[in-house]
């Protein structure tokens, strides 16, 4: 099983544990990942001045995984929802995509609808199964707790999605974790948005999307939370300091990548999956794992 | 409010943009509203408020408010509203016409040069690939031209070029 690789801007440069983890799971799971060093930007970083350049970036990167005949696969849910966007949009309105067409001529690409743009975790899912996950996995997670954050762009919209999952009550990531033999919380500020979507315009704001959700965990005492994008993670692991003296409280909430959880019941160490770059370590996991 | 103040073709307008014709069925019940996480931590913030004062046709005000700014593109007003506008997409709308009327905040410009220097956000430099290496990780590259391209910026004399 093969797919192309969408890095984004943002996970080759900062969440190198992310990138590093999500490549070794793959491997064990026996998905290939190919690179396209031309893939770059997803477009979305424009949309809200300029979204009919965005779309044309997105066009762009759609039109590059149709060249190689893969489907792309994104780590970042901003970007997997720009990408995913962008296809649906353009596969319902043959004009919108007659337009992007004329400016990605130049550039010797061509969009054709059809392409599949999905996150790393719904591919994983889709393609492999948790089952499958499941029976691959080598090392327990049994007694350690952890929150999943879904994260906006991995769940809405909703039509984009086509129906995978209620964004209401998402269940996918929760069973991921489940399949490594932790336990999957589920508490009241489960959906709640990190926030990183406005901390460009707003830091305080921002801050305090976030901060609410992670004095909710900080009380609940989990191993750690979950993400699956790297914007989430600024808020919760990045700007966690930042916010609770903001808040004017302490607080340590662990954050880890789900392919981390996975790559270690997958049987890799925690040096494999990257822990060491973690900013607010999951000492309890690290010691568990550690030979 | 003066009326005359008032532009009955900017939904029009709004609605013309891509993702905009949701504004033209807002019956303005504030289930958006009653959901948006923003609204929550500031109550001048309020969907419902933007899409009826656009639908008033403030132009003006709708468009040089610094509130349409604040929204954190989280898609929960569009999964609750009755009549299926997405908000979100409505005020992406909005904000495309503030940001041509020159209302953008300046990290909107700045993206859109850092794309056309570097064909990415975040610079790579041989730092950024010689950490990727000590990982075992395959090194990332700058292409801008195709950036360049799309939107229309000339490389900078300085650092022009495929960077790499
Ligand atoms: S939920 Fe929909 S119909 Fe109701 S006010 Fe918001 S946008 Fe309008
Ligand atoms: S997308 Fe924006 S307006 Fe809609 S609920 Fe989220 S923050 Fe509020």
């Amino acid at each position: 099983m093969k797919a192309l690789l969408f890095l984004g801007c943002t996970v080759p440069v900062r969440n190198l544990n992310y990138e590093l983890s999500a490549r070794k799971v793959c491997q064990a799971l026996g998905v290939e990942l190919v690179d396209d060093p031309a893939l770059a930007c997803c477009g979305y970083p424009l949309k809200g001045s300029d979204q009919g350049h965005a779309l044309v970036i997105a066009a762009r990167a759609l039109a590059q995984a149709r060249a190689h005949g893969l489907p792309l696969v994104a780590l970042c849910s901003a970007c997997a929802g720009t990408l995913a966007e962008a296809e649906h949009h353009l596969a319902h309105d043959p004009i919108a995509a007659e337009a992007v067409n004329k400016e990605l001529e130049p550039l010797g690409l061509r969009y054709e609808p059809g392409v599949k743009a999905t996150h790393l975790m719904r591919f994983l899912l889709n393609e492999v199964g948790v089952e499958a996950i499941q029976a691959k996995m080598t090392k327990s997670l049994e007694g350690f707790s952890f929150a999943p954050h879904y994260g906006c762009h991995y769940l809405k919209p909703s039509e984009v999605l086509g129906g995978l999952e209620d964004p209401e009550n998402p269940q996918s990531l929760a069973r991921l974790i489940a399949a490594t033999g932790a336990e999957a919380v589920n508490h009241p500020r489960l959906k709640d948005c990190c926030g990183g979507g406005v901390l460009g315009a707003d830091e305080e704001l921002a801050g305090s999307l976030a901060g609410a959700k992670l004095a909710e965990l900080d009380a609940l005492g989990v191993t750690a939370m979950v993400m699956v994008c790297p914007f989430c993670n600024v808020m919760f692991e990045g700007q966690q300091k930042a916010i609770a003296k903001r808040m004017d409280t302490k607080f340590k909430v662990p954050v880890v990548y789900l392919t981390q959880l996975l790559g270690l019941g997958l049987g890799l160490s925690p040096d494999e999956v990257g822990l060491k770059l973690n900013r607010v370590k999951p000492k309890e996991l690290i010691k568990a794992f550690k030979e | 409010m003066r009326l005359n103040d008032c532009d009955p073709g900017f939904k029009h307008q709004i609605a013309a943009e891509p993702g905009g014709a949701g504004i033209r069925v807002c019956f303005g019940c504030a289930a958006c509203s009653a959901r948006c996480p923003v609204g929550a931590n500031r109550p001048e913030y309020d969907p419902r408020r933007i899409i009826r004062a656009a639908l008033l046709g403030q132009r003006e005000e709708v468009l040089a408010s610094p509130l349409i700014w604040l929204c954190s593109s989280c898609y929960t007003c569009g999964e609750v509203c009755p009549q299926g506008v997405r908000f979100t997409d409505v005020l992406t709308a909005i904000k495309n016409l503030a940001a041509r009327e020159g209302h953008a905040p300046p990290s909107a410009r700045i993206t859109a040069e850092l794309l056309a220097k570097q064909g990415r956000l975040l610079e790579i430099t041989e730092f950024e690939n010689e950490k990727r290496a000590e990982l075992g990780l395959p090194p990332v590259e700058q292409r801008p031209s195709d950036f360049q391209s799309i939107l229309g910026i000339a490389p900078q004399e300085q650092d022009a070029g495929e960077g790499a």
